[in-house]
């Protein structure tokens, strides 16, 4: 689903973000990667989501290799992947239930669809009856469980989690990571970046720990360990 | 409904729904470009108003024809029961060499060298016959009659025809002075137009700016650059809208209020109550043109303005 080969990212000489790395992840795997701030985690993320371009390597994702990808196709691959952030950025103007039909509407989804999927996949989130809010009114949590929303709306095959719980009380934290598990249920493969011990722990997943641009520890069903 | 429809559709609503949402962004833009489009139409007047009173001016012109020293009487008398005969021709006088001189010495009487210059030689002045047109928007087919060949040899070679008679001198500085005027005008209101422009657009700007993050999240969405700035788009052009009907009415109501109570004053070149008319007798076209401008403006620059956030190119 996600290959990337000897993928690195050099911005210039004296910072090199990635180096080399070596990563395959099976259709509906749920993978979590780990490391310290700066070992290159989010840049590890916005190369598969295309906001960079790797300085060398090869990267496919969902059998769309990157090599050939072209500027204006970039909107599509963005499409298929579904990426829920660390700071949200829903759109602040703009309610619930709309921040999540925009997914929707820009691939032109009917309307009589969108009112459709729209509550099925907030009721997923437990956000049925926070539908016509505004971002502002909502907890961090309950935002960010509209991020998942809005990022699962369109049934990607893979979702990328940038540290969605980082900004985030423990008890919302939680709530969150049951989110991304039940999506990864139905069969999305999940990518999750994360700093905290206890939610790798009680994960029992497979870590990918990164450190200073390198993978250093790949194992399944493993605990947090720096 | 086709997808493009869907697409078209939902851009509009949401240009709509933004503009509402938004009215704090709104307000100073719609104003900026209020005063704007007020100054430009409001400018606009004043020039075809002044244009107007300068056309008036310079139709207020008798022709003078200067006869060559060897026309006969049979020539003039032929000559001017011809002019006379002619549908556009109020009045026709002579005016011989010797009352000419009269009219000169009269007009100089308190400069001596001139007097004594003119007395020491023959009379230099030549005969002349002045002609008031009825209508003096239709001069031109008098100059046409009295420039035909039979008649242009009656005429002093040097001297010629002058359109303006005595108040020649006058004519000329008003002349000169308007061209002036209207040069100046005409530069005044590029320069307006550019710095007014270039608020405009800066407006536009900080307002996109100020949403720069949505505009990356719908681009991390998977949006396409065009499903992203179409909502600016409409904004701005709801912008561009409102601010012409604004304009347009603040100018109706001005002149409603104010050309009752100035009626027959003039400011100066400024003729109010032909500005009026100008603009209730073109009321609907300005309308139309104001909107048009406002709209391009609006739609024009949130283009450019949206374009710099809008680059799908990855950092390399």
């Amino acid at each position: 689903m996600i290959l990337l080969d000897r993928v690195s990212k050099i911005y210039n000489r004296k910072s090199t973000a990635i180096e080399r790395i070596n990563l395959h992840i099976e259709p509906k795997e749920f993978v979590i990667v780990v490391g310290q701030s700066g070992a290159g985690k989010t840049t590890l993320l916005r190369l598969l989501t295309r906001e960079e371009k790797p300085t060398s390597g090869k990267i496919v994702v969902g059998g769309i290799d990157y090599d050939k990808l072209k500027d204006k196709d970039i909107p599509l691959l963005r499409r298929k992947i579904g990426v829920v952030f660390q700071d949200f950025k829903l759109l602040p103007n703009r309610t619930v239930f709309e921040n999540v039909a925009f997914a929707l509407e820009i691939v032109g989804v009917s309307t009589k669809e969108i009112n459709n999927t729209v509550p099925r996949v907030l009721d997923i989130v437990n956000l049925k009856n926070k539908s016509d809010n505004m971002p502002y009114e909502l907890s961090g949590g309950e935002r960010q469980r509209v991020a998942i929303a809005r990022a699962i709306v369109r049934q990607p095959k893979i979702l990328i989690a940038d540290e969605p719980t980082g900004n985030l009380d423990p008890k919302y934290a939680w709530d969150v990571i049951k989110v991304l598990e039940k999506i990864n249920r139905f069969g999305t493969t999940v990518l999750l970046t994360t700093h905290n011990q206890e939610i790798v722990n009680k994960l029992k997943r497979r870590v990918v720990t990164i450190e200073n641009g390198k993978i250093v520890s790949d194992r399944t069903n493993a605990s947090y360990r720096l | 409904m086709k997808k493009s429809m869907i697409t078209f559709y939902r851009v509009l609503k949401a240009g709509f729904v933004n503009f509402f949402r938004n009215l704090s962004l709104a307000l100073p833009a719609v104003a900026v470009m209020t005063v704007t489009l007020f100054i430009s139409l409001f400018l606009y007047i004043a020039n075809v108003t002044f244009s107007n009173t300068i056309t008036q001016i310079n139709n207020k012109i008798s022709i003078t024809i200067y006869l060559s020293d060897s026309v006969t009487s049979t020539q003039l008398k032929n000559f001017e029961i011809q002019v006379k005969g002619l549908p556009n021709v109020k009045s026709v006088e002579y005016i011989s060499k010797d009352e000419a001189l009269a009219i000169y010495k009269a007009d100089n009487a308190n400069n001596q060298n001139l007097l004594q210059a003119v007395s020491e030689t023959s009379n230099p002045l030549p005969a002349s016959i002045n002609i008031t047109p009825v209508d003096i928007n239709k001069i031109q087919d008098l100059k046409n009659f009295i420039n035909q060949k039979q008649f242009i040899k009656l005429q002093d070679k040097q001297l010629g025809i002058s359109y303006s008679g005595d108040r020649k001198q006058a004519i000329d500085r008003i002349a000169k002075a308007t061209s002036v005027m209207r040069e100046a005008g005409l530069i005044g209101i590029g320069i307006f137009a550019l710095v007014s422009a270039l608020i405009i657009f800066n407006t536009l700007r900080m307002a996109i700016f100020n949403r720069k993050d949505e505009i990356t999240i719908m681009r991390l969405l998977g949006a396409k650059p065009w499903y992203i700035r179409g909502p600016f788009v409409v904004e701005a052009a709801i912008y561009g809208f409102i601010s012409a009907l604004i304009s347009v009415a603040v100018i109706k109501f001005m002149f409603t209020i104010f050309s009752s109570s100035l009626q027959a004053s003039s400011l100066g070149l400024l003729d109010i109550s032909y500005a009026t008319k100008f603009f209730n007798d073109h009321f609907w076209i300005l309308l139309s043109a104001q909107i048009l401008i406002g709209l391009l403006l609006g739609i024009l620059f949130s283009i450019v303005a949206t374009a710099r956030y809008l680059k799908l190119r990855t950092s390399k």
